[in-house]
């Protein structure tokens, strides 16, 4: 028993201590001092690795969310009779709920593990050592860049994702299943709401491209350096930001639609 | 046990400018001691090795001149400063004055060879893009690598690495250099090159440099002076000349690569015979 209480008193140390190590990687690599002359070039290239190339996955399964929503709303739907609604429950459900969270997801899986597998190799194999010897600040210069990269690139993935849904959503409801694209589109935007619903699903957007790229980032700067610490340490980037998002989702949606 | 030392008046003449001191240090892995009060002196300008058994920490030792470890207790001075109680900022002024070969080359895979040597120079001076590239170009021909200057880390092999890791840790002429392990992995013909380069840089430039290695006669040859640790302690120091006079068994294994005696060459464990014994490691 005593035993059971100090191990679960290690865990919650060493738990939090993880915590304040990953505040003080985020507050001395982002908030401390931005340097924006020498960081511009290092950014461009990370919001290529870390947004350009997440562009594929996210436009492709944008397409088939909205192509499947589109498909069951009309289904459902078309039972009380109002299938012109379609437009509206799919624009509704993707820019406040669907759009941010399966942005995010498919985010965690397709950049926060690569950043975290690449922060850890360089870990492993000393670069970031060699960066200190010579003087440079890796959190300035690997860890800072990452993280602005993650932040710009998931709000504009997360609009990417709800265009391309729309439009799919459209390509099934309209295109295919016939209904009359005026009423798509009209309903749609009577009922889409710029502040409460667009500006809502753009802040999840933010929320969350914040915490997955700090913890792929402070998972892969804390990791053992060994290649079983850089697989563990990948795991737990795509676990804990999935957990993250998905409760989040819920705080936020409570504080956003909930009228509390 | 202490540290053999013959002809100790010569010795601290030679040692009066010191640019890194290390006093009464101790760290320890976990609870296993790596260090147990240790002294050394490298005096400005020269050549100086620090040599020992696989395993005592000499790579550690050199983390902690660089700022990368704390000591647990004891101190460091790098020209004038004291590492372990400087600050972030402070930490990485003064690692500017540094140049280090890490033990593993440590070459940034995203860059390809002449990058690799241009980086430090890019990041703290303002120098034109010409002038980088002679800078440059001129450490690539000091180590024999010229022709491969735009290929990729992952396209070099184990040696040329360590060359190009060579050629980036002098490539800002730093005060003080070290080297973790230069001559592992060369030929003859470029651990010849390799420890003409170290001395010519010593004396054209005036570098402090801190060679760990284990190759007892190219360190024999190019060094100055020699610091012997085993077990955490420094066990003898002197001039290499010095050093081959000393009767310490200890360090006659050393010098003379015996395999067996007082040095142990095994990591601490449990009695051989006894382990196998009980079939099977316990952890
Ligand atoms: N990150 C680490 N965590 C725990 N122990 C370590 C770590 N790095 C090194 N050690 C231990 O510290 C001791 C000294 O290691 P170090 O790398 O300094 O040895 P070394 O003298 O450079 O050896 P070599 O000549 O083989 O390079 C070793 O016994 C090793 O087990
Ligand atoms: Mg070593």
């Amino acid at each position: 028993m005593i035993d059971f209480m100090q191990k679960l008193g290690h865990r919650t140390l060493s738990k939090l201590a993880a915590f304040g190590r990953s505040g003080q990687i985020l507050f001395q690599s982002v908030v401390a001092k931005p340097a924006p002359v020498m960081m511009f070039p290092l950014l461009i290239k990370q919001i290529y690795f870390v947004g350009v190339l997440s562009l594929i996955i996210i436009v492709v399964s944008g397409l088939f969310i909205g192509m499947v929503l589109g498909l069951q709303g009309y289904t459902i739907l078309a039972d009380y009779g109002s299938e012109e609604a379609v437009g509206q429950m799919v624009a509704l459900s993707l820019v406040r709920e669907l759009a941010p969270v399966v942005t995010a997801l498919l985010f965690a899986g397709r950049a926060g593990s690569a950043l975290t597998a690449e922060i850890g190799l360089m870990k492993a194999t000393e670069q970031l050592a060699s960066l200190e010897m010579i003087g440079v600040d890796p959190l300035r210069r690997i860890i800072a860049p990452r993280l602005y990269a993650g932040f710009i690139c998931m709000p504009l993935l997360t609009m990417i994702f709800a265009v391309v849904g729309v439009w799919g959503a459209a390509l099934v409801a309209v295109d295919w299943l016939g209904i009359y694209s005026g009423s798509y589109w009209v309903n749609m935007q009577q009922s889409v709401d710029f502040m409460s619903d667009v500006v809502n699903g753009l802040i999840k957007a933010v929320v969350f491209g914040f915490v997955v790229t700090w913890i792929a980032v402070y998972q892969g700067y804390d990791c053992v350096p060994t290649s079983e610490g850089i697989s563990q340490a990948t795991t737990r980037t795509v676990v804990y930001s999935s957990l993250a998002v998905l409760g989040l989702d819920f705080i936020l949606t409570a504080l956003m639609f909930g009228d509390l | 046990m202490e540290a053999v030392s013959p002809a100790t008046g010569s010795a601290s003449s030679m040692l009066e400018d010191v640019i890194v001191e290390i006093k009464d240090l101790t760290f320890s892995r976990g609870n296993r001691p790596i260090f147990k009060g240790v002294d050394i002196k490298i005096p400005r300008g020269k050549v100086t090795a620090i040599m020992g058994p696989s395993g005592t920490g000499k790579t550690t030792l050199l983390k902690l001149i660089g700022g990368q470890l704390r000591p647990d207790s004891g101190d460091i001075v790098v020209e004038g400063s004291s590492v372990p109680s400087l600050g972030r900022k402070d930490l990485f002024v003064i690692r500017e004055k540094m140049g280090m070969l890490f033990q593993s080359g440590a070459l940034f895979t995203d860059m390809n060879v002449f990058d690799n040597i241009a980086f430090p120079i890019r990041v703290h001076t303002q120098l034109p893009e010409e002038m980088i590239r002679d800078i440059v170009l001129m450490k690539l021909q000091a180590v024999g690598l010229r022709g491969a200057y735009d290929l990729m880390p992952s396209e070099l092999s184990g040696g040329m690495a360590r060359r190009v890791a060579l050629a980036r840790a002098i490539s800002l002429d730093p005060n003080i250099v070290m080297y973790d392990e230069p001559f592992t992995g060369q030929d003859p013909i470029a651990m010849g090159v390799l420890v003409n380069l170290i001395r010519r840089l010593n004396q054209a430039l005036g570098h402090t440099s801190i060679i760990v290695s284990h190759d007892i006669q190219e360190t024999l040859s190019i060094a100055d002076y020699i610091y012997l640790i085993a077990d955490g302690k420094v066990i003898a120091h002197g001039t290499p000349d010095q050093l081959k006079t000393i009767e310490s068994e200890q360090v006659r294994q050393f010098v003379e690569g015996l395999p067996d005696g007082p040095v142990p060459f095994h990591y601490q464990a449990p009695d051989f015979l006894e382990q196998l014994m009980h079939k099977g490691v316990s952890r």
